[in-house]
């Protein structure tokens, strides 16, 4: 069982984000692996120990060279990893992107599955996934809560507006996982240490023939930056252990109870 | 040339399309032109209220037990490839309308930009307004190459209005073969049953955060939001702790919730968080640390512990 789990690498989401001078979002400096990530991470490892065999490897893509987050996900125990770094790649939409990590799956030979996130913690867009799998023609179960594979048979438990709907799926396929469907392990010492070492192999936009990229690729272009409305803070109170009145009154003002 | 051919996908849901579908007809009527909505299964019980908000044609794709992004996407490049084809195609940023509309973008190669809440046409072009960083930044995107232009649009970005028109004629419209795209097959469907509104239709929201403590204690604001008849909801740190689903986050990965009155309890208001509800009329926060982020938002701040103030507000609203 290979497993191939796209990863993204974030500006630390603690820091309040900045556009550059292009629009694009900053992502200079210290990236850290999006942590939606590490639960499809935790799942491909759970799922290769399962099969009894096999590895996990990652795709990712950065404008800049940064690693910081793929050893993060090497040290969980991924075996490899194909970064695709190109100042090229700046501005890139969600198709280039899918089509930039489907190439990159194509480098490293393909895979029996493949995992994302449902969306990344900084762009959010939300449709790479599903895009990565119309242009790799597989079969896709996106928002999977909870993954098995039995007999080359992925059968998956996906999150629908009215509860969840059962589904199977041959392999390959792709699939993306909601936050909190596993819990991803800490990297150990000796897992950080061994990371340290592992094959990272970086490869450019052009080495995997997908043009244009970057804003010459993006079919759309920003046109306006504004600041929305600031909302005011209201009244602010220290509980004395009446404070539930406070929000009784409110609430009766409101004419909502 | 115009924007002269809107297509909308529509959710239906227990035979009626939702609210928020409803929402994305309103405004694509609006923008002039023609709209025709798309639905799975059977269009004809749905043909009314689409066509009494604007909509003049509904694709009825049925599409058995096959995933809506795959199937739909292929039913809507089938349509196009037989020489209808849209200026522009507006969906609903939910699980499915983010399915159809990447699986539609590499069919017809075109970009597509997500967790809009408005869209202008001009011309033939058109431009949509996307909230970043926790809402308090709008970016206007301009769509540049060809038509179809793809986008979606977060739910309570518009007020439907019905506009008096006739039914909508109903077309069929079958699913082409999938190939290998086609063998992920749903083999059974759970309704979750929920006894009181959606969360993103709901009139008021109660979400819990990491400051619960533990899982066990999100009762207590399951317990207040049904007292208020409301719906529950959550912050993504204990989504990610696996306390409740993810269908129950609010934010900026999650749901995007508009409710009268939005009640934080034990949540900082990280701006994950704060994007999915800072569009609430009104908003009450509780937390320990008076300088959480959420009470500079917050209309009526508690600066307390939730184990304390909670119970008393339940038991409070229980004896009345």
């Amino acid at each position: 069982m290979n497993i191939i789990v796209c990863v993204k690498q974030i500006p630390d989401p603690a820091n309040p984000g900045a556009l550059d001078g292009n629009n694009a979002l900053k992502r200079d400096g210290k990236l850290i692996l999006d942590e939606s990530d590490s639960y499809g991470v935790e799942m491909a490892l759970q799922l290769v120990d399962a099969a009894g065999g096999g590895e996990v490897s990652l795709v990712s893509m950065a404008p800049n060279s940064e690693t910081a987050g793929l050893r993060t996900a090497l040290a969980m125990g991924a075996a490899k990893a194909v970064l695709v770094s190109d100042p090229a790649l700046q501005g890139s939409d969600a198709l280039t992107t899918a089509k930039i990590l489907a190439a990159a799956v194509k480098r490293l030979g393909g895979a029996d599955l493949i995992i994302a996130a449902t969306e990344s913690s900084d762009g959010y867009t939300g449709t790479v996934p599903e895009q990565m799998a119309e242009v790799l023609g597989l079969p896709s179960v996106t928002f999977a809560k909870k993954v098995s594979i039995d007999g080359g048979v992925l059968k998956a438990d996906r999150q629908t507006e009215a509860g969840y709907d059962e589904v199977t799926c041959p392999l390959p396929a792709l699939i993306s996982v909601t936050a909190g469907v596993v819990e991803p392990r800490y990297p150990s010492f000796k897992g950080i240490m061994a990371a340290k070492s592992k094959p990272v192999d970086e490869v450019k936009a052009s080495d995997l023939g997908v043009t244009p990229v970057g804003w010459d690729g993006a079919g759309q272009k920003i046109t306006n930056v504004a600041q929305a409305e600031a909302r005011a803070a209201g009244e602010v109170i220290e509980d004395d252990g009446e404070a539930f009145g406070k929000i009784v009154a409110f609430l009766e003002g409101l004419k909502v109870i | 040339m115009a924007i002269n051919n809107i297509w909308v996908f529509a959710q239906v849901s227990n035979g009626a399309p939702t609210s928020a579908s409803l929402e994305l007809v309103t405004k694509a009527r609006s923008l002039g032109g023609s709209v025709s909505v798309w639905v799975a299964g059977d269009g004809s019980s749905v043909a009314g209220s689409l066509g009494e908000h604007g909509a003049t044609k509904v694709f009825a794709v049925d599409y058995g037990s096959n995933l809506a992004g795959a199937a739909v996407a292929s039913a809507m490049k089938s349509v196009i490839d037989g020489g209808d084809s849209p200026d522009l195609v507006m969906f609903p940023q939910s699980y499915e309308g983010r399915d159809v509309m990447a699986r539609l973008s590499v069919k017809l190669d075109r970009t597509v930009l997500t967790n809009n809440i408005d869209v202008a046409a001009s011309g033939d072009s058109v431009t949509v307004t996307t909230p970043i960083f926790g809402g308090n930044t709008l970016v206007s995107t301009t769509f540049t190459g060809g038509a179809p232009y793809l986008a979606a649009f977060r739910p309570k970005s518009f007020a439907p209005e019905a506009s008096g028109g006739a039914a909508a004629a109903v077309q069929a419209v079958s699913v082409p073969d999938l190939g290998a795209t086609g063998t992920a097959k749903v083999t059974a469907v759970h309704v979750e049953e929920t006894t009181g509104p959606k969360l993103d239709e709901a009139d008021i929201v109660v979400s819990g955060g990491r400051g619960l403590g533990e899982s066990a204690k999100y009762e207590m604001v399951e317990q207040l939001a049904k007292l208020l008849k409301g719906a529950p909801g959550a912050s993504r740190a204990i989504v990610d702790a696996g306390w409740v689903p993810y269908s129950y986050q609010v934010g900026q990965t999650g749901k995007v919730v508009k409710p009268s009155v939005y009640i934080a309890a034990g949540i900082s208001g990280a701006t994950q968080h704060m994007v999915g509800m800072k569009g609430s009329k009104n908003i009450i926060a509780i937390n320990k640390d008076k300088e959480a982020p959420i009470f500079g938002i917050a209309d009526l701040g508690i600066v307390g512990d939730v184990h304390k103030v909670l119970p008393k507000l339940i038991e409070a609203l229980q004896g009345r």
